[in-house]
């Protein structure tokens, strides 16, 4: 009578306590929508340096930036810099922007100068663009420096470290929560047996022992009745079967397979934000049985002028932030990749020492599978992403499909050939079209599941 | 009752003393086992504290650990290019033409490229001349790859910078300079405009310079016949399409004869069009691919050959010649009559080494104003000198010579005087050999310069007048080598490379104005203004016959007296190359060691090839054993005192009697891996550079182990098996009489198998339906084709001891059949006219009778690979069913799901396919190509190299067929004729596989199909294969 109340006030203030925990860690992680930074431009050639930004962008910023020495010179200040140290004058500027090899041709002394500076690459000469938009342009080179990035980062980061913290120890109270109550759970069992046994003896019951010499134990009784152990048995051997059967069937099938690489690429970055189309760097995928790992003269194409990685506009999320996916750690796999292609970022220069980088493979086909890129990419115009998964949402790569021949053959079951304005189709698709008497041919129908078709 | 009997094992045991008998009552084992052997160092060994136990417990670990860790997936590793060279695609090959010009071998080719790795070589159909690679050039490509070659310069055999080589050989030069002795340069024929161009400004650099051309196996008596008469050191050229009689006193021109390439132009005259095709004549001693391929061959000893080209002549001439009376008289009338009945569509042509009898032959030609015969554009790819070597030698010996350079050849290999050379090199002051492998003159030189592969190379090669050829290279240098021209430009002190100076000469005296990327491009170049330039030239010199008459007049009369009056004593050696090792400069090259000889079927060695009479009198033979190799009794043989001590012999049909042939290229030893070291060495019986010589035959003691991969000689008269007619009956009678369809019984009823069916028809309208069809006539068994299978399809090389098992890979294997009576058509009348089983005309011993070859038999040679049977026996007896039909015609091979039970190739009626016995790669028991990494740069990264324990077969170049239909279909076009081509049918210059798409209305193939001439291999048996043949027709027509 006396236990009742008691278990009741327990587990109220257990549950009390759950709640204040849970109170406790919700503000923590709301926290960090407080972080924002602010970068506002200044605006400090009016209106004129938004539009600048803009021309900027189309039309310099392939060899120049503000603040760093690229192809050619870095353009914050130019005008006056020039000003000051050459005592040149806008209209120089001018003169060069739209026309730089007159300039040079006309034995001008400091054009020449820049040109030798610059391994006598030739500005592209821009006659298009007014005097208006050279002037907007020079605004925005003139505009002061937005907020340091990197002071706005390290904000970013310590408060962000505290919120990953909280994360943890959310997830903890909720499984030490749990165990608690499974904890009480277990008591509570036991409590009741006690009082039901007190109030067996109290009403003057007596609980009779069965008399373990009268009965064989169950295990004894199990092991005599053959019908029995016959059944279990071939159950426990069809099931041990199964298990077995399904752990060999996964041998070799590298499914999810996510080694580390030697340079961190994250597909996530180049074709998910920034919508990089994959046949851009995987291009023999059109032509060719392989796909292709990029040579790192493509990755130059666009990181002789992405020297850092500035992350997304939002700043980087909780979570890579986590995974130590921060602005820093980009640019530093950018670092890897100059070193193995040997570019000199100071001189703007290869310097003809070359590290290949050696990638791990994810996708290993066996030698006696012939595959073909072309065939699928080019012909049949599947989507990359139909055997290799989310590629943009991939921080790291992984095999996304299992590569089995049954993954094969249910694709070629399944998959209508892409005849459309294909010649080559036309005369086999109508007659065989008609033999079986579909609109449609599948690949498996077209022969794509001959033997010879894959192996030889 | 116990006995006191004592009984012991050995004396020994009698003398208590003795310490064996101690030790062995107290050891089972004498002496200690010898663990510690196995288990490695001794001191290391007992220095651990590894017990038994703790043994077991490391080799139970590992055991443990191996099989844990092959559950995971190895780490596989990719690694791209830093920079893409901008031509290379992964994955996609590159074509490039190029020249094969090694002394030996001429011929404008494409080189299939896969990730800059030169991988397979084909034909340049852009050529006119010399665009056919024979089985050798075929087989070049892996010589490329060999890893016996020469990796940088030696200097006494020890690894030096070229610099040092360049600065001994540059201080010796300019030490030279003004005085008595000579530099000599002894070289291959180079047929190279700028290479003479670099030799003579060398010449005028240095005025003591000399270069001497050296062939090994010499054509002097043909080149010095040919200048005799023309003013120009060159050969003559044939075109046999356009001959109508061919008339050869021993010339094998189908392979080698004059530097070779004349096979393609003789098919295309040999297939019967608007009931036409050439006659072709043959006299010979050796059974050569040439007269095999013969309407008529008539067995003769060289001695015999030239009496009756000079009384041939004669009769021409209607001069009598000689004696009135002859044994030859009736085959000179024969000849005679033929010849003129031609008239200028005849042709003559010797390979008798012999300037008299080139000399009746150029005369003879000339006489005819031959069709076939072209003095006006000669060619130029044979130019050795003996006489300029043997005084280089003499020069060499009395110490005329201070520096020696030698590009190209292996004298001390291939010289008759090759003791000779050697004195003479010690006298030398700077002997200096350019080499891409060791070999028996880079062991005897001072410095060895490590040379380029051909496919490393730049060159140009004028092969015939007015053809050039561009070779560049289609891989950077492999290894620290430097080409000879290259050297040569440095030691001029040149800046230029051999590229801008080949550039130079071409824009000066080739091109004419025409564009070098595309000459380059092409591979080839004909200056067809020159020829016309030159033609002019040459007509006024055939014009002005009659001056030239003047002068040849006395040569001629006294060629034939001294050709007429040629005697013959006893045995008659003819020296000739085989279609697979040629000079022996590819001896490394184990393509081309195991690819069977056309003839007598053997690889991997050179015999002596005798003919049954005289071998009955020597008491030698041929038996094949039990385990079907076939084994051969030696000889030796003794020519001028010179002898060749164990000789296998090869009894061969067809030899003619009192005369023994014996092939070159063989016996090398120097440099050789062990298993290359095959034959003996027919250079050294090469007396004053002449195959024909007169021999002594004894035999010695011994048997040889042959691995000769067909012991069944004759066709037994299955007709059905190679058909072939009558060129009068061909052009007469109807096609079911000489392409009979067999008969099968139906319903006790006699019907043609073709409209008997077993199974359900697959419908193969719809589609692509591959066929192949081979002509017997234009097949002349050269055996490009097996080597090209070899290259395109990873087939492994499995060594001698495999190969005389019957274990050998050949996917594509091309019978060779003797005629038992005279002609196969006998063969067929004799076994239909067998009566009962015994007497006269019993089965019995007509049989027996038919195993035999007659002694000079008509051959026939059939190409066979797996037939891709519609019906395929194989496919439905597989249990696995690992081998199925593709709806594209092809019988499908999927290797791993093979499990090698064999039934396949046990039902198979075609004996196409094979067995892996052995792992082939990676395996330490062969040392072939495929175990090391040099040579596995070869293989075709589309093709699946194969395992133990699989069977393997023609795919019909599924990879090939797949690449040409997914082209098309990138493209979204329809594929035209002749876009589809297996390695075999690629390789055949001389048409006679063709392969594409019977569907296709329009295609060769589906032609082909129609004509009366096909039939397929065994019809009977019902298996309706997709590669079918075309009968056989001779032209017996005689005049």
């Amino acid at each position: 009578m006396k236990k009742v109340p008691y278990r009741n006030q327990f587990s109220k203030i257990l549950g009390l306590a759950l709640i204040v925990f849970l109170l406790f860690a919700s503000p923590l992680t709301a926290q960090d929508a407080v972080v924002d930074v602010i970068a506002t431009e200044a605006a400090a050639g009016g209106g004129d340096a938004a539009k600048g930004k803009a021309l900027f962008n189309q039309n310099c910023a392939a060899c120049h930036a503000l603040n760093r020495k690229m192809t050619g010179p870095a353009l914050a200040n130019v005008e006056s810099r020039l000003n000051e140290d050459e005592g040149l004058e806008k209209e120089w500027l001018y003169r060069w922007i739209k026309n730089s090899p007159g300039l040079i041709k006309s034995g001008d002394a400091y054009a020449n100068k820049v040109y030798a500076e610059y391994n006598q690459a030739a500005m592209t000469a821009f006659p298009t663009l007014s005097d208006g938009d050279i002037d907007d342009i020079l605004a925005y080179t003139a505009a002061p420096a937005p907020v340091a990035p990197a002071a706005a980062a390290g904000e970013v980061k310590s408060g962000s470290s505290e919120t990953s913290n909280s994360a943890g120890v959310s997830n903890e109270i909720i499984l030490g929560a749990l165990v608690l109550v499974f904890g009480l759970l277990v008591i509570m069992l036991l409590l009741v047996n006690k009082t039901l046994q007190r109030i067996a003896q109290a009403n003057g019951i007596v609980v009779e022992k069965e008399n373990a010499e009268k009965r064989t134990p169950i295990w004894k009784a199990f092991a005599q009745n053959q019908f029995l152990v016959l059944v279990t048995s071939i159950f426990l051997l069809l099931g041990s079967a199964y298990f077995a059967y399904g752990w060999m069937m996964q041998v070799g099938i590298d499914q999810g397979y996510a080694p580390i690489q030697p340079i961190h690429y994250s597909h996530k970055i180049h074709a998910g934000d920034n919508k990089i189309e994959c046949k851009y760097c995987h291009s023999s995928a059109r032509v060719s049985k392989h796909s292709g790992i990029p040579s790192l003269n493509v990755c130059m194409n666009c990181h002789k002028s992405i020297y850092e990685y500035v992350g997304n506009p939002e700043g980087p999320t909780k979570e890579d932030i986590e995974n130590g996916y921060t602005n820093e750690f980009y640019t530093g796999e950018i670092k890897k990749l100059y070193k193995a292609v040997g570019w000199d970022e100071e001189g703007q220069k290869y310097t003809g020492e070359s590290q290949p980088v050696e990638w791990v493979r994810i996708h290993n086909l066996p030698d006696f599978a012939y595959f073909n890129h072309s065939q699928h990419v080019s012909v049949a115009g599947v989507e990359c992403q139909t055997c290799h998964g989310p590629v943009e949402e991939m921080e790291i790569m992984y095999q996304y499909s299992p590569l089995t021949m049954g993954w094969c053959i249910d694709c070629h079951r399944e998959t209508n050939v892409k005849v459309e304005g294909n010649e080559y189709y036309e005369k086999i698709h109508a007659e065989l079209s008609k033999k079986y008497g579909v609109d449609n041919l599948t690949a498996a129908q077209l022969g794509g599941l001959e033997c010879g078709k894959c192996h030889y | 009752m116990a006995s006191n009997k004592k009984y012991w094992k050995n004396e020994a045991e009698l003398d208590p003393n003795d310490s064996i008998v101690e030790a062995l009552k107290q050891n089972e084992f004498v002496e200690q086992i010898p663990v510690d052997d196995f288990l490695g160092d001794k001191e290391t060994l007992s220095s651990t504290n590894t017990n038994r136990r703790d043994f077991l417990k490391y080799v139970g670990f590992s055991t443990a650990a191996a099989s844990l860790a092959a559950c995971e997936g190895p780490v596989i590793k990719s690694i791209p290019y830093v920079v893409l060279p901008e031509n290379i695609v992964p994955g996609v090959a590159n074509f490039y033409a190029t020249t094969i010009a090694n002394g030996f071998d001429f011929a404008s080719i494409l080189i299939k490229t896969r990730e800059g790795r030169p991988i397979k070589v084909e034909n340049n159909t852009l050529a006119k001349v010399g665009g056919s690679a024979n089985a050798r050039v075929q087989g070049s490509v892996l010589s490329l790859y060999d890893s016996t070659r020469l990796q940088g310069p030696l200097a006494n055999g020890e690894p030096v910078e070229w610099d040092v080589l360049k600065a001994a050989v540059k201080s010796k030069m300019s030490g030279l300079k003004g005085s008595s002795k000579k530099i000599a340069f002894l070289t291959q024929t180079y047929a190279s405009p700028s290479t003479d161009r670099l030799l003579a400004d060398l010449m005028l650099a240095n005025e003591n310079v000399v270069h001497v051309t050296y062939d090994a196996i010499s054509e002097d008596a043909a080149l010095t016949a040919f200048e005799n008469r023309y003013g120009e050191r060159a050969l003559a050229d044939y075109d046999f399409e356009k001959a109508g009689l061919i008339v050869s006193f021993g010339a094998d021109f189908i392979s080698d004869w004059q530097g070779g390439g004349y096979d393609s132009g003789y098919s295309r005259g040999r297939v019967p069009k608007k009931g036409k095709m050439s006659r072709h004549v043959q006299l010979e001693a050796n059974m050569s691919l040439t007269g095999a391929n013969a309407d008529k061959r008539m067995a003769m000893k060289p001695s015999a050959q030239k009496v009756v080209l000079a009384k041939l002549y004669g009769k021409l001439n209607g001069t009598s010649v000689g004696g009135n009376t002859s044994e030859y008289d009736a085959a000179v009338d024969m000849l005679a009559a033929e010849i003129k009945k031609a008239g200028s569509d005849a042709v003559v042509v010797t390979g008798l080494d012999d300037v008299n009898a080139q000399t009746v032959v150029l005369a003879i030609n000339e006489m005819l104003s031959s069709k076939a015969f072209d003095v006006a554009a000669p060619k130029y790819i044979r130019k050795g000198n003996v006489k300029a070597v043997n005084s280089l030698v003499a020069d060499m010996k009395a110490g005329r010579i201070g520096a020696l350079m030698i590009d190209g050849v292996n004298p001390l290999y291939s010289l008759p005087n090759a003791a000779d050379f050697k004195d003479g090199l010690s006298k030398v002051d700077l002997t200096v050999a350019f080499s891409t492998n060791w070999n028996e003159t880079t062991e005897a030189v001072q410095y060895v310069a490590a040379t380029n592969h051909y496919l490393e190379s730049w060159g140009d090669i004028q092969i015939k007048k007015g053809h050039y050829s561009l070779m560049q290279p289609t891989i950077k240098e492999l290894f620290d080598t430097k080409q000879f021209q290259t050297v040569i430009l440095e030691l001029l002190g040149s800046d230029q490379s051999y590229y801008e100076y080949i550039k130079e000469t071409w824009t000066a005296n080739v091109l004419n104005g025409a564009n070098w990327n595309q000459a380059l491009q092409d591979g080839v170049f004909s200056a067809e203004t020159m020829v016309v330039d030159t033609d002019g030239a040459t007509q006024n010199a055939i014009s002005s016959e009659d001056m030239s008459e003047v002068v040849g007049v006395a040569p001629i009369a006294s060629a034939i007296r001294s050709l007429v009056n040629t005697t013959s004593d006893g045995m008659e050696l003819t020296l000739y190359s085989k279609v697979g090792m040629g000079d022996g400069q590819q001896a490394s090259n184990p393509w081309l060691q195991e690819f069977p000889d056309p003839i007598t079927r053997v690889s991997w060695d050179n015999y002596v090839t005798i003919s049954k009479a005289d071998a009955a009198e020597l008491g030698v033979e041929n038996v094949n054993v039990a385990n079907g190799g076939m084994d051969g009794n030696y000889v030796k043989l003794t020519v001028n005192g010179v002898r060749l001590e164990q000789v296998p012999v090869v009894v061969q049909p067809g030899q003619a009697k009192g005369s023994v042939g014996l092939s070159f290229g063989y016996g090398k030893k120097v440099g050789l891996k062990e298993d290359m070291q095959t034959g003996v060495n027919a250079f050294m019986l090469y007396d004053g550079f002449s195959a024909n010589q007169s021999v002594s035959v004894e035999k010695v003691s011994g048997n040889h182990e042959f691995a000769c991969i067909q012991l069944h000689k004759t066709l037994m008269g299955r007709g059905d098996i190679i058909k072939e007619t009558t060129l009068e009956i061909f052009n007469t009678k109807d096609h079911s009489e000489w392409n009979e369809v067999p008969m099968v019984s139906l319903d006790h009823q006699e019907v043609p198998a073709t409209s008997v069916d077993l199974w359900d028809s697959f419908d193969r309208s719809i589609g692509h339906h591959f066929n192949m069809s081979i002509d017997l006539n234009a097949c002349t068994g050269c055996g490009s084709c097996v080597i090209a299978c070899h290259a395109e399809n990873n087939v492994p090389v499995v060594g001698k001891a495999e190969v005389r098992k019957s274990r050998d890979m050949h996917w594509l294997r091309i019978d060779r059949y003797y005629s038992s009576e005279e002609t196969f058509e006998q063969d067929d009348t004799k076994k239909d006219e067998f009566d009962g089983l015994t007497g006269e005309k019993g089965s019995l011993s007509g049989f027996g009778e038919l195993e035999d070859p007659s002694e000079n038999p008509q051959v026939a040679f059939q190409p066979v690979m797996c037939q891709h049977c519609n019906h395929a026996p194989c496919e439905t007896v597989c249990p696995v069913a690992a081998t199925s039909h593709g709806r594209q015609g092809q019988n499908q091979m999927a290797y791993n799901r093979c499990v090698g039970t064999r039934y396949c190739a046990n039902n198979c009626p075609y004996k196409v396919r094979r067995f892996n016995w052995f792992l082939y790669n990676n395996n330490d028991e062969f040392d072939f190509h495929m175990n090391n990494d040099l040579g596995k740069m070869v293989l075709n990264p589309d093709v699946n190299v194969r395992s133990r324990g699989v069977i393997e077969k023609c795919s019909m170049c599924i990879q090939k067929t797949q690449k040409t239909i997914l082209d098309a279909k990138r493209d979204g076009r329809v594929i035209e004729d002749g876009e589809f081509q297996t390695a075999c049918s690629s390789a055949c210059s001389n048409g006679a596989i063709v392969f594409g798409d019977v569907n296709d209305e329009k295609s060769k193939v589906a032609e082909l199909k129609e004509s009366d001439r096909m039939y397929h291999l065994l019809e009977h048996v019902g298996t309706q294969p997709n590669v079918f043949y075309h009968v056989k027709v001779r032209n017996t027509n005689e005049a």
